[in-house]
């Protein structure tokens, strides 16, 4: 905007003031041409892919829509009550509960303490970090492949298997025993070694960023090293960090997808949402009706808990 | 690590001093250390290990820490494999990975520059319009999305795989608060030598940009190179299938030689190792920005 103003601000001549106001008015015009320029190619692919399908969705769950795309027969809220009131929704909601209350504090705690050991150690840090961040090279896939064939495989060569061996144990069929379910175990392990490299990135950023200051000013006004000094003063700097590590962990959680439908399949005892709303409208039959409505409530699930816990935590201070 | 040596008051990196129980500590935290590193590294070694065996050291009854000898001969074997689309799937994947990546990063710059640095009346409103598809739970979209982009008839393609991952909100969000910061003095001497928006954005902007750009590519990248989710709803036919999906499919069949499948995994995994050991810094960088601003 200041370019053409600029340019025509220091000859005086009065011929040029009509320019400079031409000028002036063509830059305008010339500006918002070059703002859709450069934001409409991106627009129009987020009104395409993002806009549209959710309003497409929007409109399907109102309707009975199998093996098609075009809604065929009105069905009001149907699809919404039928899936409020389906056993394998509820219980995939359940499945996320169980799944979440297990992956969110340790990811909290561990992702913190990894932070603080590689922090703390004076040479070959780098090497500790890495060592660390390396899995986030990993997709769930092939975490997936390595727990369930080799880690966790249910029979005598599996690695877990023959650790209890050693102690005598017999044994488990990790991922097909129901009673006791031990298929928790790889489920939240495999996203523990995949994602705590991450957390602890952003953790060891958050713990750089705290001034030395502060902990000279609480030796000095006597606090003890260790607990202390981390319970006062390290835990609350931490503040914007942690908040953020909690969001994007429990989104995380709810968007469960890959893992489960590689190491479990699509079961009804270990199902989260995804897997559950995958099945029903891309399986045999193609129930975009009510997987819509299904994706819908999950969608407003998540949005909700996210706006929750911004209220609780204070997201709006993490800024800061 | 003596004691003694604290007697210049030089902070700690963390705040831990060492108390009388020093020492102790050092060592439990050096253990502690030692045994994360190993059960963090396993996997990896466990992928090497069972990629060069043979299948019957792999299901022998008793585990064994080494094969008997390393089977080179593997990595032919896998690529000869006519039932295993494992080229044509890596294939997929690098097309994937780097249009899907260039085009990202492309789009959203550019939304990026315009949002922060080109004055228009309604900015803002387009500023929101972006903002609020960050709101709407990524994975919960791919209903959705199948429908639009079977109804273009891209199911099975490569434009049904990248064009539709092309439009992220977040990247441009993180763009737009990118050049917000960008010191305008740069841009200034070159709008006086009478370059427009265009010209300063690709002399001037993005060539001073080149970290951060890098810090989203190596990010991106490894996002794309590891989705499933998508490529499994899109990829019906076997031709479209992308690394992870052929992956998925083999975890389940019954055919298929579980050394193969370790080795088709080290495969995979080769291109991140590789951005990991050379991008290390850039990748370290866009995990905190992605990470702490979302």
């Amino acid at each position: 905007m200041s370019a053409p103003a600029k340019t025509s601000a220091d000859p005086a001549v009065a011929g040029e003031q009509r320019g400079t106001r031409r000028r002036r008015q063509k830059g305008i015009a010339g500006n918002t041409l070059w703002f859709w320029v450069f934001v409409g190619p991106f627009v129009l692919g987020l009104l395409i892919f993002s806009y549209l399908p959710i309003l497409w969705s929007l409109v399907l769950s109102f309707f009975e829509a199998y093996n098609t795309a075009t809604p065929s027969k009105f069905v009001g809220l149907q699809n919404y009550v039928d899936m409020l009131t389906d056993r394998n929704f509820l219980s995939s909601l359940g499945t996320f509960t169980i799944f979440a209350v297990f992956i969110v504090p340790l990811t909290f705690v561990l992702s913190l303490a990894l932070a603080l050991l590689v922090n703390q150690v004076k040479v070959a840090r780098a090497f500790f970090r890495s060592v660390f961040f390396l899995p986030t090279a990993c997709s769930y896939v092939v975490a997936s492949l390595i727990w369930k064939l080799s880690i966790f495989n249910g029979v005598r060569f599996g690695l877990a298997n023959t650790v209890l061996g050693w102690f005598g144990i017999e044994n488990i069929a990790w991922l097909s025993t129901v009673d006791p379910p031990w298929y928790w175990l790889p489920l939240v392990t495999v996203r523990l070694w995949l994602q705590l490299g991450f957390y602890m990135i952003l953790f060891i950023a958050g713990l750089q960023r705290i001034s030395p200051t502060l902990y000279e000013a609480a030796y000095v006004d006597g606090a003890k090293p260790g607990w202390q000094v981390f319970r006062y003063i390290t835990l609350p700097q931490l503040r914007a960090t942690s908040v953020a590590v909690l969001i994007l962990n429990l989104i995380a959680a709810y968007q469960a997808f890959d893992e489960f439908y590689n190491l479990v399949g699509n079961v009804n005892y270990a199902r989260p949402p995804l897997v559950y709303l995958y099945g029903i409208s891309l399986g045999s039959i193609q129930d975009l009706g009510h997987g819509s409505a299904g994706a819908l409530i999950l969608a407003v699930i998540i949005m909700l808990v996210t706006l929750l816990q911004n209220r609780i935590f204070g997201f709006g201070k993490a800024g800061d | 690590m003596a004691v003694t040596e604290r007697t210049t008051g030089t902070p700690q990196p963390i705040g831990f001093r060492q108390s009388p129980w020093g020492r102790v500590g050092t060592v439990l935290r050096w253990i502690a250390l030692f045994i994360a590193v190993v059960l963090f590294l396993l996997p990896f070694y466990l992928i090497l290990r069972n990629a060069l065996s043979t299948e019957a050291d792999i299901t022998a009854p008793t585990w064994t820490l080494f094969p008997k000898d390393l089977q080179w001969g593997n990595i032919p074997e896998l690529f000869n494999d006519t039932q295993v689309p494992m080229a044509r799937a890596m294939y997929n994947s690098a097309v994937v990975g780097v249009l899907g990546t260039a085009g990202q990063l492309l789009l959203a710059s550019m939304a990026g520059y315009g949002l922060a640095r080109i004055p228009y009346r309604h900015a803002d409103k387009i500023f929101y319009a972006i903002v609020a598809t960050l709101m709407i739970p990524g994975a919960v979209t791919f209903i959705p999305s199948f429908i639009v982009v079977s109804s273009l008839g891209w199911v099975s393609s490569l434009r049904g795989l990248i064009i539709p991952t092309l439009f992220s909100g977040f990247a441009a969000f993180l763009f737009r608060q990118y050049f917000l910061g960008f010191p305008r003095e740069l841009e200034e001497a070159a709008r006086v030598d009478g370059a427009g928006h265009f010209g300063v954005f690709w002399r001037i902007v993005v060539p001073n940009s080149l970290p951060f750009f890098a810090a989203l590519a190596a990010i991106t990248f490894i996002g794309n190179w590891n989705s499933f989710l998508w490529p499994l709803v899109i990829g019906q036919d076997s031709s479209s299938w992308t690394i992870q999906v052929a992956l998925s499919t083999f975890i389940t069949a019954q055919t298929i030689n579980i050394h193969e499948l370790f080795m088709a995994v080290a495969v995979s995994i080769l291109p991140l190792v590789l951005i990991f050991a050379f991008l290390q810094r850039y990748l370290i960088q866009g995990v905190t920005q992605s990470g702490i601003k979302d």
